[in-house]
């Protein structure tokens, strides 16, 4: 059965802008081939954390929702641990109530964007 | 002919227990998912030094209640909020 799920994870502050995008590229490939379908993604950029991990103060959130059967996620964990450059991880099952949420707050997100255009 | 005892009834000030009910703010409004990202909602259910209040101070109900330290925790762990803080507020 393919659920949707959602995973947050936060990479390490020393990268340059194009080594986090190419290790976010590594996660959209790596979900993409293995069959999930990328519903929606955001990068939050450079946060500062709520408290030190690994000795850094901040990282770059990313967070990528998407569909796909249940194996995968043990899958993508395993790499996302063997990573370096991600200093934290979260992977998040979404209910029905979880996807209306999301799907409601991207509306909303979406219709602020278009009447700020609208505006410019 | 006036009744003085009516008047003197009302001198003395009346004990009435005037508690205001508490409610489930997400039963209340038909919130159905607590989201971890929102740290800013969430701060309303830790006191000052990051622990979660209990039900009894904010009158939520079980049922949501499991739901917001799920969130608070999932909130930590991606520190978006402390574990220990001093003067959160």
């Amino acid at each position: 059965m393919l659920n949707q799920y959602e995973t947050v994870f936060i990479l390490t502050p020393v990268l340059s802008d194009e080594q986090m995008k190419e290790a976010v590229k590594k996660y959209q490939e790596m979900l993409k081939s293995k069959g999930a379908e990328i519903v929606h993604e955001e990068h939050w950029g450079m946060r500062k954390l709520a408290y030190p991990i690994q000795k850094k103060s901040t990282g770059f959130y990313h967070l990528i929702e998407y569909k796909t059967e249940g194996p995968l996620i043990a899958e993508l964990e395993l790499t996302l641990k063997r990573d370096e450059r991600v200093i934290r991880f979260l992977t998040v099952k979404l209910d029905k109530h979880a996807v209306a949420y999301n799907e409601k707050k991207r509306a909303k997100t979406q219709e602020e964007v278009t009447v700020k255009e609208e505006a410019n | 002919m006036a009744q003085p005892n009516s008047d003197i009834k009302f001198l003395t000030p009346i004990a009435v227990d005037v508690k205001k009910k508490k409610y489930c703010r997400f039963k209340k409004s038909g919130i159905k998912y607590i989201d971890y990202k929102d740290a800013d909602f969430l701060l309303k259910f830790v006191n000052e030094q990051g622990k979660i209040l209990p039900r009894r101070l904010t009158g939520t109900s079980t049922k949501y209640q499991k739901k917001v330290a799920q969130a608070i925790k999932r909130a930590r762990h991606l520190a978006l909020m402390p574990y220990v803080a001093d003067l959160l507020k």
